[in-house]
């Protein structure tokens, strides 16, 4: 990787380059139907020349909104005041004349979601060029030229046949990477990235920042990466600030903030995150709490009421941007040194070196020390076997684009899935979308009708049996799913949604309010709550609410779907924890499913990993991430940032290239071997042969690893 | 954990900031606010009062008197005058806002109950069901509705009451209805909650009604607000050609009919059930606006 | 794009069929030709009723009719639509309905064509500014404008625009507009420009009648698509490039917004021509509207089913231009 050699040699050149752009005092209002809602506050930076600034922050810190003002993009009845100064020269407030000279010149930007951001009807080659032709008055023939050009530094195979295709025929990545060719189409001197990656798979998001270094290279431009993933900024930034309920609460060199953090919040989030370079930790660190909502900020620090080190002084007070000094003084920055290490915290003090976040975030009513060992009783002789699937298989129908939409063949979404799911134990289900392990979680369920295979649980088969039929089963399976707000039905109080399971099997007619509340207190739920509407509560709690109504049957067996995906990193840990204690008290099993490898390693027992609707490779936890074998799972592994500067930029990398082929028509043999590296660099011509032509099968490593590759051999990773 | 967009990120804390307050209460200060809308609603009323207590005031109804002088412009005892035939327009008037009220009501209330259902059930099924069933819609959407109507009303000769009008409007409604609702049932069946449901055992009838419904209440209640006002006009048009309500009852739509001829030489009898029935669909179209803002999330900040 | 073409066609052709049974289901049980003849005074001897049941095919029954009114099969010769032929008329044998329906079309075609297009221009623009100064006073006074034409029924409309034509015409002390009648007739024979003059005297009324009650619902579409694109990210990546505000509202945000359109627009098509109808009898049209009519008080049953059956296809037709157009609109749609 060419980030660590890179950044070095710009870190010279920044300091003493001047500063590209300045933002100063940035003040961002919306106005809404309840009052104003103060979205930035104070924000104030600098970027020098060729640098790069990480932004992070959970949703609604503010992170993005700074950047759509910097661009003028906010809509027009949003107030906006502060200073921004791009070169020099004033942008705030330009009129649309000035302001497009700048856009796109100057700053440019990339946008979170690829599939929105380009426009339906008109094909890549005409969008990049409009890019071009807006500042250089070439003629459409060079304008061309120049898009051919641009899609090559990004990486795009074949790019003058990609010219001339619409948005919808790329991938994701694809279409980010186009993104990332019209933002540098003009050698900007500032590229803003607002989380450029959140949308993609992992072994893309590793090809997409390698597009946008090749744009910095190539253009020389500073960066602004906004994200949530303190791994992605670890490896792609050399200066981080840290934003929370609109202002910037940390900022500085992106070591200093990781291994010496000076504000509770940047520790907290660091502790909070499940992390695959270290052993299992007992427990995660939750930060307590949720984060502010803006329209009633609280008085003095926005973080005072999660804060453990919170004070009266912080309840009354908001503290402002200090830098320490090496005797202990804390004194206001001066403008030249814009790249010291500042925080915004009365006790920055108290927060020395080498404090460990789970010592400060420690939840209240539990012992953090004395948890009991995580449940590795598996020396208790082998547990039963509650759900188990042979040869699972599930296609989805392609119609003919002809006339009479016939069927011609079939999407394999499933292709031959085999696991087995052991009482009290958390079988993980691991892949990138599209892998079809919802697919198979589903097929369980016998929420979807497979098109082979058996499914048996507590040894009764469930595949033929009719909705009726499965009825009196589905007490023992539930289910808890990703999106907590579209998991609830809005329209339903809260003692409702739970409620319901038991309304369809009529048990505890008499007593449901009352197992409502229990319920709602097991999640760690305030049982009062109940009348209340879920728009009520936050995502974190909705996925209480979800978890509470899963657990409403006393089920055997919970699937959980991406259950901690669409939360905040902070909210997220909290989550884990009770789905943790839930399994240990209630005695329950969970299949999880997940793309995330670093949940995944926290909390599963065994992990099986799929690719295009197969397992590649299933193992204990352990073995897996100790030992990867698949030449998948290792390339998955290492694709994963870690949140830690150091670490992130010194490790080894196993790239995959392209991306995941349709399932309608997956390669023959071994399906991965389109995207595999081994198969690329290390294999012989003739021992590609048989990857080409052999389906590789499941086997046996030991000790119950098993791989499917003909050729697989264990790596070391982390 | 996807970060908002600027016109998500104070949204969701709007929302989150308006945690105390019901929904409802939510909708009607929205709703409230919306001050059309409110002014309609009032105007509304007023009309609605006009129509149905009026009668009871007013010395005149809507029947030919021999006490009354025809073809004299608006005096005192007749402040809206009286028609060629000897009608005082006023009682004439509200007759008329009453009966075509009467039938707006009725049509919305009956082709959104069955729209409601056939659309919701469609869409919850899919597949070849719901082709089947849209495919009985679409024939009802390309049957232009007046002249559909009009064959079957004009056709049935003698018994046109205001019922067997609304009913045979209804007839030639439920299908706009139906395909809104399918629409809006189609992207809530992919919900997680729905799903949810299913995982809990829920039977079909149950998820229709107890959730896709009450989730698809907001497009269901303006749809059916904006239905009253394509029936009135629909009624009016009826009426105008001669295959709606039957003499000696009336509708405004019949009363402009009458007078079509005598707009310069009896305007008073041609603007007045114009107006009055340009307003009442004025303020409805106002109101089911304002409706739509209250209920519908996307129209508003806040993007789920 | 060609398949996409015929898989639309073909899928037109079970609703055509399925709307054919509807109207003459619908038509059939609601009324009865023979209804004027029983209620006659002095009644007709029974054997008249009898021939003319006989001439009319109701000695049949109503699926055989039904057959027989498509096929023609078994018939006289002057029914069956596969044959061009819509069926015998309650209005004496020498009314005959085919040649009286195509004699009319064109007149009612042209106002309803060219009523459609301007409809569809002006909400589009309407639309368009309407959401590019959402909240403006312009914004308001569009959306109030449109509520009170989508309030207003088409034949007191008319009304007053015929009243109001007639006072134009006074004070100008000329015949500019001409208030009634289609003007077909006594034109035959003149030099094109004087044609063209009294073909716009007589249309002009008329046509803005249709056009005010037909765009306010359509144009409200547009602006609600039109507010959809411009908070989307590909209009805010377009102003990230540099495009100047009007290049990406025309560029971007209005090529992009008339995609939905089109998928409403068909629908309005059945509205229109329900407005036709009025609009012909208000001034006093020899169009379909009056044929229409004339049909319903004479209980013309054949001369109905064929108009309803002739305007249902009109909408088919008018859906599957809009198809088509959404698929040129659309390359998502276009690559299928």
């Amino acid at each position: 990787m060419t980030t660590e050699n890179m950044s070095n040699a710009e870190t010279d050149v920044s300091s003493h380059g001047d500063t590209v752009l300045e933002v100063d005092a940035l003040n961002v209002t919306f106005p809404s139907e309840d009052g104003s809602l103060p979205a930035v506050r104070e924000v104030s930076y600098r970027l020098r020349r060729g640098e790069a600034l990480g932004i992070v922050g959970e949703s609604g810190s503010g992170k993005s909104v700074t950047s759509m003002a910097i661009m003028g993009l906010l809509p027009k009845n949003t107030r906006i005041d502060g200073s921004v100064r791009l070169m020099g020269e004033e942008i705030l407030g330009l009129p649309d004349k000035a302001i497009s000279k700048v856009r796109g010149k100057k700053i440019a930007m990339i946008f979170q979601d690829p599939l929105t951001s380009l426009n339906p009807v008109y094909t890549i080659g005409f969008q990049i060029s409009e890019a071009v032709l807006a500042h250089n008055d070439v003629g459409r023939k060079r304008a061309w030229e120049r898009s051919r050009e641009l899609l090559e530094i990004v990486g795009i195979p074949s790019p003058g046949q990609r010219l001339r295709q619409y948005p919808h025929e790329l991938s994701g990545g694809m279409r980010q990477r186009v993104v990332i060719a019209i933002a540098m189409a003009n050698n900007p001197d500032v590229i803003i990235a607002d989380e450029p990656t959140t949308a993609l798979d992992v072994t893309v998001q590793a090809q997409v920042l390698d597009a946008l270094q090749s744009a910095r290279k190539e253009t020389g431009a500073a960066l602004v990466l906004i994200t949530h993933d303190l791994g992605v900024v670890a490896g792609q930034v050399e200066r981080v600030a840290v934003m929370y309920g609109g202002r910037i609460v940390e900022s500085g060199p992106v070591e200093e903030v990781f291994y010496r953090p000076q504000m509770p919040y940047a520790l907290g989030l660091l502790g909070s995150l499940p992390r695959l370079d270290e052993e299992r930790a007992e427990r995660l660190a939750p930060i307590g709490g949720t984060p502010p909502s803006l329209m009633n900020l609280p008085r003095g620090c926005a973080f005072a009421p999660r804060c453990p080190m919170a004070r009266d002084v912080c309840h009354t007070e908001e503290p402002v941007l200090l830098r320490t000094l090496d005797n202990g003084d804390r004194v206001p920055p001066r403008p030249e040194d814009a790249a010291a290490h500042v925080a915004a915290c009365h006790f920055s003090d108290e927060l020395g070196a080498g404090i460990r976040p789970e010592a400060l975030f420690r939840e209240a009513g539990k012992g953090s020390g004395e948890e009991t060992e995580r449940s590795e009783q598996g020396a208790a002789g082998d547990p039963e076997v509650l759900l188990r699937a042979e040869d699972l298989v599930k296609n989805f129908p392609i119609r003919s684009k002809g006339l009479l939409k016939r069927k011609v063949g079939d999407v394999q979404a499933v292709s031959g899935i085999s696991l087995e799911l052991r009482e009290r134990e958390t079988l993980a289900l691991v892949g990138e979308s599209g892998c079809g392990k919802s697919t198979t979680a589903r097929l369980l369920l016998n929420l979807i009708r497979s098109t082979s295979g058996r499914v048996s649980y507590m040894g009764k088969p469930l595949q033929g049996l009719s909705d009726k039929q499965m009825r009196p089963l589905r007490r023992d399976l539930q289910i808890v799913f990703q999106d907590p707000f579209a998991s609830l039905d809005p329209r339903m109080t809260v003692a409702d949604i739970i409620a319901e399971p038991m309304l369809i099997h009529r048990t505890r007619n008499g007593d449901a309010k009352k197992r409502v509340k229990e319920l709602l207190e097991l999640v760690g739920l305030n049982p009062e709550h109940g009348s209340r509407y879920p728009h009520e509560f936050s995502g974190g709690q909705r996925q209480r609410i979800g978890v509470a109504r899963a657990l409403s049957l006393n089920p055997k067996v919970l699937v959980l779907d991406e259950p901690v995906s669409a939360l905040d990193v902070s909210i997220q840990a909290g989550v884990i924890n009770l789905l943790e204690d839930l399994q240990e008290e209630l005695g329950l099993s969970y299949l999880f499913v997940s793309h995330d490898l670093s949940v995944v390693k926290h909390i599963a027992d065994r992990v099986a990993v799929m690719y295009l609707g197969k397992i590649v490779e299933t193992a204990t936890t352990d073995q897996l991430f100790e030992a990867p074998a698949h030449p998948y799972t290792q390339a998955l592994i290492s694709a994963i940032p870690l949140p830690d500067p150091v670490k992130e930029r010194t490790r080894e990398r196993i790239v995959v290239t392209g991306d995941v082929p349709s399932p309608a028509d997956p390669p023959s043999g071994c399906r991965f071997r389109t995207r595999c590296p081994k198969f690329a660099q290390d294999l012989s011509k003739t021992e590609r042969e048989k990857c080409v032509q052999e389906v590789p099968g499941l086997l046996e490593r030991g000790s119950g690893h098993r791989d499917a590759c003909h050729y697989s051999e264990v790596v070391e990773l982390l | 954990m996807s970060n908002g967009t600027p016109t998500t990120a104070p949204g969701r804390t709007a929302q989150r900031s308006a945690a105390d307050r019901t929904q409802l209460q939510t909708i009607v200060r929205r709703f409230v606010r919306h001050r059309p809308a409110m002014i309609s609603l009032f105007v509304l009323i007023v009309i609605a009062a006009f129509a149905f207590i009026g009668p009871f005031f007013w010395m005149w109804d809507h029947r030919v008197s021999s006490e009354i002088l025809s073809n004299q412009p608006p005096d005192s005892t007749h402040p809206l005058g009286t028609s060629s035939a000897g009608h005082d327009v006023l009682g004439q008037l509200m007759r008329g806002a009453q009966q075509t009220l009467k039938v707006a009501l009725t049509v919305s209330l009956c082709a959104t109950a069955f729209g409601s259902l056939w659309g919701a059930t469609a869409g919850y099924y899919g597949g070849r069901t719901d082709a089947m069933m849209m495919r009985i819609v679409d024939v009802f959407l390309i049957v232009p509705p007046l002249v559909a109507v009009a064959a079957l009303a004009g056709n049935t000769k003698g018994g046109t009451t205001w019922s067997t009008i609304a009913i045979i409007i209804a007839l030639f409604s439920w299908a706009q209805i139906a395909r809104v609702v399918r629409g809006v049932v189609l992207s809530l069946r992919e919900q997680e909650f729905i799903e949810a449901a299913k995982a809990s055992g829920a039977s079909a009838p149950w998820i229709i009604l107890r959730h896709l419904l009450p989730n698809a209440a907001g497009p269901i209640i303006v749809a059916a607000t904006l239905l009253v006002a394509i029936a009135i006009l629909m009624e009016a048009g009826l009426s105008f050609l001669q295959f709606g309500i039957q003499l000696p009852d009336i509708s405004l739509g019949q009363l402009i009919g009458e007078a079509r001829t005598a707009v310069s030489t009896r305007p008073w009898t041609f603007y007045p059930p114009g107006v009055l029935l340009v307003l009442i669909c004025l303020t409805i179209n106002f109101i089911g606006d304002g409706l739509r803002d209250a209920l519908d999330p996307k129209q508003t900040m806040v993007r789920r | 794009m060609l398949v996409y073409t015929m898989r639309r066609l073909v899928g037109a052709i079970p609703v055509l069929v399925l709307a054919s049974i509807l109207t003459f289901v619908m038509v059939d049980i609601s009324g009865d030709p023979l209804l004027e003849l029983r209620t006659a005074t002095p009644p007709p001897p029974e054997a008249v009723i009898e021939q003319e049941a006989e001439r009319l095919y109701l000695d049949r029954s109503m699926p055989e009719r039904y057959w027989l009114w498509v096929t023609g099969i078994g018939g006289e010769g002057n029914i069956g639509l596969l044959q061009g032929e819509f069926g015998p008329s309650t209005q004496g044998q020498q009314y005959e309905i085919g040649p009286e329906i195509a004699e009319r079309l064109w007149t009612t075609l042209r106002l309803v064509g060219i009523a459609m297009l301007l409809a569809l221009g002006l909400a589009i623009i309407a639309g368009a500014v309407s959401a590019m100064r959402q909240y403006s006073k312009l914004d308001y006074t569009l959306t109030f404008v449109g509520f009170l034409c989508l309030a207003m029924p088409t034949f007191w409309l008319a009304g007053i625009v015929q009243a109001s034509g007639v006072e134009i015409n006074q004070l100008i002390g000329e015949n500019l507009f001409k208030t009634i009648g289609d003007g077909r007739y006594g034109a035959e024979g003149a030099p094109p420009w004087d044609q063209f003059v009294n073909a716009f005297a007589h249309m002009a009324l008329p046509t803005l009648v249709l056009m005010l009650t037909s765009f306010a619902s359509w144009s409200r579409y547009q602006r609600t698509s039109m507010l959809e694109v411009l908070n989307s990210d590909y209009v805010r990546l377009a102003r990230a490039k540099g495009l100047r505000d009007k290049v990406v509202i025309r560029r971007h945000a209005l090529r992009t917004a008339l995609i939905p359109l089109t998928t409403v627009f068909a629908l309005g098509v059945a509205g229109i021509i329900d407005g036709t109808i009025l609009t012909e009898t208000v001034f006093q049209w020899r169009g379909l509207g009056d044929f229409f009519i004339t049909a319903v008080e004479n209980n013309d049953s054949y001369a109905l089913m064929g108009w309803l059956l002739l305007s249902g296809f009109m909408v088919i037709l008018a859906n599957l231009i809009a198809d088509l157009l959404y698929g040129v609109l659309d390359p998502r749609i276009r690559y299928e």
